[in-house]
């Protein structure tokens, strides 16, 4: 399989990307940078969305081929709540992340797309789901994905405290969202964060001049 | 580019300058184990700390052939210059002679290299002399296959002015973490610490390394 550079080979806009995830105590912190990119040298928008919602308490981001990544959740969203209705429940996130791992398992020769599910359901509370290219699904209590992400496992591996509150865990994904949009060419923006309880979810968007700044800059 | 041979893509390297509270001034500097060819791992506990003087070091990654012998070049030709001044070298001399080679070769070559030392000039210096033949000071550097993954760590947790100490924990983390994520980085982590007074080379074992896990 020819799929090595992910990046490079995506025709059209691709979402050079970072995107993480996080369990904290009580909930989960779902978070994205807003660049899209055309071939690495041109922004074709400073302020694009990848954190989409597919139901009520599930969001979702994507990483990829933007219009791949699109279609995909497109799709998933359409399932999922026929899904709710069959139910006559709201869904599982294992659910939400499994409809996403059949539609790029089914098309993996297409597609080129892979997804950070997170989400809060009656039956095992906050939960993170990653769908990777090939159509791997995994559950994680943290994660990071997007070609940005190769800069932070370090600073991922050492801050993620499995039971933090959830003012530390915003802290953590900005701080992680802006390192990695610091060394990524292809990441940038604004840092776009989703929280998610058992109440309700929690928009949190940090603009630029807002986020943390290190030592060299 | 053949990948015949011993590949230093294990390497990974951290040089953060760093000034005591006695207002001297050193570096010290790590470099975490194995070499690989493929998937077999030919040394497990090599050095890739070289000196090249007394008080300069260099981290070698890419080939492990090709930073042998621009080691060895530069080795001969720092002595030869130091004896000539009779005095000691400067760690900005040994870096242009590295970024000299590797950038009159830069197309037979797979070399990246960092070279960090002492001098009564100016201190600890650090120097990054990556593949292609750039030459830049930093205060602190990453180098080698491992190096994506702790750029985030590094640049949160560095800040200038750090002590001795201080500098050497966060190098063993930084090569721990990265270590942990880069197949090619393993083994054990190797660290010196450059100052006025000497060098003075640590060794940390495998099961003596700090532990992060996410899970």
């Amino acid at each position: 399989m020819e799929k090595h550079c992910m990046d490079s080979q995506v025709k059209g806009v691709s979402t050079g990307t970072t995107i993480l995830a996080a369990i904290f105590d009580g909930g989960v912190v779902i978070g994205s940078d807003t660049r899209a990119s055309v071939g690495g040298e041109y922004v074709s928008s400073k302020t694009i969305n990848k954190v989409i919602q597919v139901h009520d308490r599930i969001f979702c981001c994507m990483a990829g081929s933007l219009a791949d990544a699109q279609a995909v959740t497109k799709a998933a969203k359409f399932h999922l709540s026929f899904h709710s209705v069959q139910m006559e429940s709201p869904p599982l996130v294992i659910a939400a992340a499994s409809v996403l791992k059949e539609l790029c398992y089914k098309n993996k020769e297409e597609l080129q797309a892979g997804f950070i599910t997170a989400g809060w359901d009656i039956k095992k509370g906050p939960q993170v789901y990653v769908v990777a290219l090939g159509g791997m699904l995994v559950r994680q209590p943290v994660t990071i994905g997007g070609s940005g992400s190769t800069f932070i496992y370090g600073y991922v591996d050492a801050k993620y405290k499995p039971s933090m509150t959830k003012e530390e865990c915003l802290q953590f994904a900005t701080n992680a969202l802006a390192l990695a949009m610091g060394r990524d060419n292809v990441s940038g923006g604004v840092a776009n964060l989703v929280v998610i309880t058992e109440t309700g979810v929690e928009h949190v968007v940090v603009p630029g001049d807002k986020l943390p700044r290190f030592h060299d800059e | 580019m053949p990948n015949l041979g011993q590949q230093i893509s294990s390497k990974n390297d951290m040089i953060p300058d760093w000034t005591s509270q006695e207002v001297s001034t050193g570096v010290s500097t790590g470099a975490a184990g194995p070499w690989r060819t493929e998937a077999y791992i030919a040394n497990r506990v090599t050095d890739k700390l070289t000196p090249i003087h007394d008080r300069i070091f260099c981290c070698r990654s890419g080939s492990a052939a090709d930073t042998q012998a621009i080691a060895d070049v530069v080795t001969y030709q720092l002595g030869f210059h130091s004896i000539e001044l009779d005095e000691p070298p400067l760690v900005e001399t040994a870096a242009n002679l590295f970024r000299a080679s590797c950038y009159r070769y830069r197309e037979e070559l797979t070399a990246g290299i960092l070279v960090a030392g002492w001098d009564r000039r100016k201190g600890g210096q650090v120097y990054c002399v990556p593949i292609g033949g750039m030459l830049v000071r930093q205060p602190v550097s990453v180098g080698g296959s491992g190096s994506t993954y702790i750029y985030g760590f590094m640049d949160s947790n560095y800040k200038p002015g750090l002590t001795k100490e201080q500098c050497l924990e966060l190098t063993a983390a930084a090569l721990s973490l990265a270590m942990e994520r880069d197949g090619s980085s393993g083994g054990v982590v190797r660290l010196a610490t450059i100052s006025e007074d000497g060098v003075e080379r640590r060794v940390i074992l495998g099961n003596q390394l700090p532990k992060f896990s996410t899970h």
